[in-house]
């Protein structure tokens, strides 16, 4: 039997007319060189964007390619740091350190040098490769400087040395309008996305969620919260835990789960461990489960098998673990944060809270309301495939190398 | 009703995609959401009235254009945003007459308070423009009737600009539809009022492309006609 193309893949769950849509727009960049450029094939949000958005644009008939940009244990010290220092941490990175990161983009400039020199768009992912465009002075084609992050309130010393970089690209790209930093060309808005076809959303039968909740013992009779995300305060697991405890009095039929990778590497991520497992203490019904970063199916499942999903960040970039969550029909109870205030809309999607209390408060009237409950997951998948699958991202960008091609005038009339 | 008028030009449906970008101009207050409306581009408020159709935005059922949503939201200044919801883009001859209209709400309330409330630092009013990009499907109706069948698989990009955004292209201010149905003279009145009637605001891409579908389809059923 003939393999589906992927686009095909996508009729079903993004709709016919979106992935007809899809094709149209394409027909005039048909044979168009597309480079994108960011630091890892395996892991990470982008990296996970790419591995189908790649394919896609090749699909339809856009010659994309994928480089990536590699280097020694000092450079990603002095990325992680950009990193940090771009969501507003102050941070001191060594001066040779900045010599590396130059040194290494310009070995990747050597390496890509023909490809990037052909190229009529090229997409830099994130800081890692910014510095890149310096060995392109006359560079032919339209280059974007794709951010991923929250750029907002950065530390200013690093994010001045990166803008010298930045400002020398045709155009940026932010997720949402809170997250961007003024700059000299353009700065266009691209929200993230999810694939609905990836192992962390793809439905799963009943057989595959009740085996997850018994390996991690999980009961269930019991209503079941779950948080997904990394031991980091700003994720704030304690106060999801004060929540839990504050409907425990009420609703003793509930049991969390807090579930996140290990963070063997962070040692600020096993200082909030322990202080996790200090308030938790000897509760049998809270599950703290550290995962390996490529547990898909199983956050999937967990995802499925929970009533109600926290997310009560105090600070969030876009929020990804949301839109997968609604995705899956659950309603959210949030942070009031980034870009969670833009999923998350009050009696409809899900709860926007500012304490423990509130948190608690909502999880109170959703459990004791099950229709309500079922009503706003139905609302939450809904909002999730009209606006926030990779289709939606695709189409996004394309428009983008249209806008890129034409300049700054207002509607482009193609044909 | 399946034939075609080989006198009429049949209708070539288009679509459209937009992007977004940031213009950098941020309020925190009423004050500066005011000091920022008096000179931004058209098409910045154009964006914050339609462009919620197009991009990533919960239909809130409340408020349906991101001054009001903004002002409600984040400012928690309830009765002006219920004056910015009422507000029908589509009453207003050009986006200046709208701007004036805004620009008029707020300065009202601005008068009756001394303090003017402030927005979180991260949850400013942002002010937003568009690019758009129009492309041809190569899908055309010859009557109502192809249509009726077809209508319901189009796009909602095509919708948007067919139905939306041809209001202010177009110098008689109404639809790409009923401009072409008016090409047949009194055939199509029935339905001309019938389209005429579907609120192009306070709804849905999917909803109006639902309804201008269901209108097309009773026609050719001669249902209501």
């Amino acid at each position: 039997m003939k393999e589906k193309s992927i686009l095909e893949k996508y009729h079903k769950v993004a709709g016919r007319d979106v992935v007809e849509h899809l094709c149209q727009l394409a027909k005039p960049l048909k044979g168009l060189r597309v480079v994108h450029v960011n630091s890892t094939r395996i892991g990470g949000g982008v990296a996970e964007i790419l591995q189908k958005m790649v394919p896609l644009m090749q699909e339809l008939d856009i010659d994309t390619k994928w480089e990536v940009i590699t280097g020694d244990s000092t450079f990603y010290q002095c990325t992680k740091s950009f990193h940090n220092a771009i969501h507003g941490n102050r941070v001191v990175i060594p001066e040779n350190h900045f010599k590396i990161y130059e040194e290494i983009n310009h070995q990747a400039a050597e390496a890509f040098r023909d490809t990037l020199k052909n190229a009529d768009i090229v997409f830099i992912h994130d800081a890692q490769p910014a510095a890149i465009i310096n060995d392109f002075p006359n560079h032919k084609g339209k280059w974007v400087w794709r951010c991923h992050m929250d750029a907002s309130h950065p530390f200013r010393p690093v994010w001045r040395y990166l803008r010298d970089y930045i400002s020398l690209y045709n155009a940026s790209v932010f997720s949402i309008a809170n997250f961007v930093r003024r700059l000299p060309r353009p700065a266009y808005l691209i929200a993230p996305s999810i694939d609905p076809l990836h192992e962390k959303n793809v439905e799963l039968d009943k057989t595959e969620i009740d085996e997850v909740c018994s390996r991690f013992k999980i009961d269930k009779e019991r209503l079941m919260l779950l948080q997904v995300s990394r031991f980091d305060r700003l994720k704030d697991p304690i106060g999801v835990i004060q929540a839990y405890k504050l409907v425990q009095d009420f609703m003793p039929n509930i049991q969390l789960v807090l579930a996140g990778g290990g963070a063997t590497d962070d040692p600020e991520g096993e200082l909030i461990l322990n202080e996790v497992r200090e308030a938790v203490k000897d509760d049998p019904n809270i599950k703290i489960l550290l995962l390996p970063g490529d547990a898909h199916r199983t956050i999937n499942a967990l995802q499925r098998a929970s009533d109600i999903v926290l997310q009560k960040s105090l600070r969030e970039g876009f929020g990804l673990t949301v839109t997968e969550a609604m995705w899956k029909k659950k309603p959210v109870i949030g942070g009031d944060t980034g870009g969670i205030r833009i999923q998350v809309v009050n009696h409809h999607t899900g709860f926007l809270v500012n304490s423990p209390e509130g948190a608690a408060l909502r999880i109170r009237y959703l459990l004791n309301n099950r229709h309500i409950l079922d009503e706003m997951g139905k609302k939450a998948m809904s909002f999730v495939r009209e606006n926030f699958l990779i289709t939606r991202q695709l189409r996004e960008y394309l428009t983008l190398i249209f806008a890129l091609l034409h300049g700054t005038q207002e509607r482009i009339t193609l044909g | 009703m399946k034939s075609h008028r080989s006198d009429i030009e049949p209708f070539w449906v288009k679509d459209c995609a937009l992007i977004a970008i940031a213009t950098g101009k941020k309020a925190q207050n009423l004050r500066e959401l005011r000091e920022y409306l008096r000179d931004i581009d058209t098409n910045s408020i154009y964006y914050h009235f339609w462009g919620g159709l197009l991009r990533p935005r919960f239909d809130d059922p409340e408020y349906h254009n991101d001054f009001a949503i903004w002002v409600a939201h984040s400012l928690h200044h309830i009765s002006l945003a219920e004056r910015l919801a009422i507000i029908d883009p589509t009453n207003f001859e050009t986006l200046e007459d709208l701007r004036s209209e805004l620009i008029n709400l707020i300065e009202d309330s601005l008068d009756e308070t001394e303090f003017p409330k402030w927005a979180k630092r991260d949850d400013q009013f942002e002010y937003i423009r568009f690019q758009l990009v129009i492309f041809n499907t190569n899908i055309s109706f010859g009557n109502p009737y192809e249509f009726s069948c077809l209508l319901p698989q189009v796009s909602l990009g095509s919708i948007f600009f067919h139905f939306i955004d041809s209001r202010h292209r177009n110098s008689n201010h109404i639809d790409d539809f009923r401009n072409w149905l008016l090409h047949f003279g009194e055939e199509y009145k029935n339905l001309i009022n019938r389209i005429e009637r579907i609120d192009p605001y306070f709804s849905s891409l999917a909803k109006l492309r639902h309804d201008l579908s269901q209108a097309f389809s009773d026609c050719v059923q001669g249902e209501g006609y």
